[in-house]
C-alpha cells in the first residue's frame, strides 16, 4: 500500500466520490499552490469502497459554497498539530451567487452582465435550485 | 401595510393584502368619483421595453383617473436602452422623476433586477413568458365580482401554458385560496412549466388534472380561462403555425358548459374564441379588461400609501 504522510497543520478534504478528486483538486487551484498537496485517488473507504481525498499541508480559505454544491457528502478535516481540530460536513448551501449560471435565454441575466446570477435552493434532497429572477430550476448532479 | 413596497410577484403579497386590494378594487368600481383626487401630485412612469397597448393604456387610465400624471414610453426605441443603456441605469434614471414605475420587459425577472436598484415601488407589468401580476390581480377582481368567492373553483386554463405568463400568475395565486382545482388544457408541446407543477400544485397539495381534450372537461369547469397561443415566444414559425389553432371556443362548446360558468381571457384574442360566443353572456372578457383599470387603480393606490 501506498503511504502518505499526514497533515501536521492544514486541511484533509475527505470522502470526495471516487474519479472525482481531480476535479476538485481543480476546482480550488491546487496546482498553483506553493505548499505540499497531495491528491489520493481510490483510498480505501469503509463508507463508499472507495473514495478520493485531498490532502493540503497549509490552513487555507475554502469556499464551502462551491465544494458543497460539487458534492455535499464531501468532509473537511482542519488539522493542528498533528490532530482533527474541527470537521465540516458539507451541505448544498442555501443561496449562491455567480457559481451556477442560469441557462434560459428569456431570463434577464443573459442580456444585463454585471448582475450576479442568484440561486437558492429549493430542496436539499432533490439537490434543486432556482434562479432568483424567472425561476429555472437547476438540478445539482449528484 | 403595502406602501413602498414593489410588486413583481403577487405571491410575496400575503393572501390578507391581495384581499385589502380588491376589497379597495370593489369601492372604485362602485364610487370611481371618490378617488378622483386621491394621486393628485403624483407621477406614475410606464416603462414598457415591449410593446403592450393594452395593459399599459390600462396602467395610464387607472393613474389619471386616480388624478395622478404620467410619463414613460411604449418601445425600448423610444428609451436609452436602444443607446445600450443598462436597465439598472434606465430606472435609476427614471426613479428620480416618478413616485411609482409599472414596467413590462421581455426578459424573465427583469422587474426583480430593478427592485434591486429603485425604492420607488416597481409594478411588474409583464416580464416575458414568467409572471403578469396586475393580470391576476384583473382576473381576481373579475372572478370574485362574478362568482362571489375566489376559493372553491373548479378553474380550466387552456391554450399556451407553457409561455403564458397570465396563467402561471393565476395558478399561483389561487392555490393560495382553499378548495380551488386546476384543469390545464394544452397541447403537448405547450404544457405548465415544471416548476409550476413541482413548486406551486404539487407541493401545495392542489388537485390538478392535465389534459389536451377540451371537450371532455366543459362540463366541470366554474371558469374557462383561454389564452392565445402567442407568436413572439416562439423561436421556431413552423411551430407557432402548428400551434396557434389548437383550441377554438365557439357556440357547441359553450353548450357543454355550466350555466353559470364565466369565459375570461387576458386579450388579445387571435382567434381562439370565436365572435359567436361573445354575445353568450357567460363571455366575461370585456369585462374584465374593465376590471383591470380598477384593479391597477387600487394597487397604485396602495403602493403610493394614498387609499386613506
Amino acid at each position: 500500500m501506498l503511504v502518505v504522510e499526514g497533515v501536521k497543520n492544514g486541511i484533509v478534504i475527505d470522502h470526495i466520490k471516487a474519479g472525482k478528486g481531480i476535479e476538485v483538486f481543480n476546482l480550488l487551484n491546487l496546482g498553483e499552490a506553493d505548499f505540499h498537496v497531495a491528491l489520493i485517488i481510490n483510498a480505501h473507504s469503509k463508507r463508499l469502497g472507495k473514495k478520493d481525498m485531498i490532502k493540503v499541508e497549509n490552513v487555507m480559505d475554502l469556499n464551502l459554497d462551491l465544494l458543497g454544491l460539487f458534492d455535499p457528502n464531501i468532509t473537511i478535516n482542519v488539522i493542528e498539530n498533528e490532530k482533527v481540530t474541527s470537521k465540516i460536513n458539507l451541505k448544498l448551501p442555501q443561496r449562491v451567487k455567480n457559481i451556477i449560471k442560469c441557462k434560459n435565454p428569456r431570463c434577464i441575466t443573459s442580456i444585463e452582465p454585471y448582475i450576479e446570477n442568484e440561486f437558492e435552493l429549493l430542496d436539499q434532497e432533490s439537490c434543486e435550485y432556482r434562479c432568483v429572477y424567472c425561476d429555472e430550476i437547476y438540478k445539482i448532479e449528484k | 401595510m403595502l406602501k413602498g413596497k414593489h410588486l413583481i410577484d403577487l405571491n410575496e403579497f400575503t393572501t390578507d393584502e391581495v384581499d385589502e386590494i380588491l376589497g379597495l378594487a370593489e369601492k372604485m368600481v362602485n364610487n370611481p368619483l371618490d378617488y378622483c383626487e386621491i394621486a393628485k401630485g403624483r407621477i406614475l412612469a410606464t416603462l414598457f421595453f415591449e410593446p403592450s397597448t393594452r395593459t399599459r393604456l390600462s396602467f395610464e387610465a387607472a393613474m389619471l383617473r386616480l388624478g395622478g400624471q404620467i410619463i414613460g414610453f411604449s418601445s425600448p426605441d423610444a428609451s436609452s436602452t436602444s443607446k445600450g443603456e443598462s436597465l439598472s441605469d434606465t430606472l435609476r434614471t427614471v426613479a428620480a422623476y416618478a413616485d411609482i414605475i409599472a414596467m413590462r420587459h421581455p426578459k424573465e425577472g427583469a422587474p426583480r433586477l430593478g427592485a434591486k436598484f429603485v425604492d420607488a415601488p416597481i409594478i411588474n407589468a409583464g416580464d416575458g413568458g414568467h409572471q403578469h401580476p396586475t393580470q391576476t390581480l384583473t382576473d381576481m377582481l373579475t372572478i370574485k365580482s362574478k362568482k362571489g368567492t375566489v376559493s372553491g373553483l373548479t378553474i380550466g386554463v387552456c391554450g399556451d401554458l407553457k409561455f403564458g405568463r397570465t396563467v402561471h400568475s393565476l395558478i399561483k395565486a389561487f392555490s393560495r385560496y382553499p378548495g380551488n382545482r386546476f384543469i390545464l388544457i394544452s397541447p403537448q408541446e405547450l404544457k405548465i412549466p415544471q416548476y409550476i407543477k413541482t413548486q406551486v400544485l404539487e407541493k401545495g397539495n392542489i388537485e390538478f388534472l392535465e389534459t389536451e381534450k377540451i371537450d371532455e372537461v366543459m362540463g366541470e369547469l366554474d371558469i374557462l380561462y383561454m389564452t392565445r397561443v402567442q407568436k413572439e415566444r416562439f423561436f421556431n414559425e413552423e411551430d407557432y403555425i402548428r400551434l396557434k389553432d389548437s383550441y377554438i371556443l365557439d357556440r357547441d362548446k359553450m353548450a357543454m358548459a355550466k350555466e353559470d360558468m364565466i369565459v375570461l381571457h387576458p386579450l388579445p384574442r387571435v382567434n381562439e374564441i370565436s365572435y359567436e360566443v361573445d354575445e353568450d353572456e357567460r363571455a366575461c372578457y370585456f369585462k374584465q379588461v374593465e376590471y383591470g383599470m380598477y384593479a391597477r387603480m387600487a394597487l397604485i393606490a396602495k403602493l403610493l400609501g394614498v387609499d386613506k
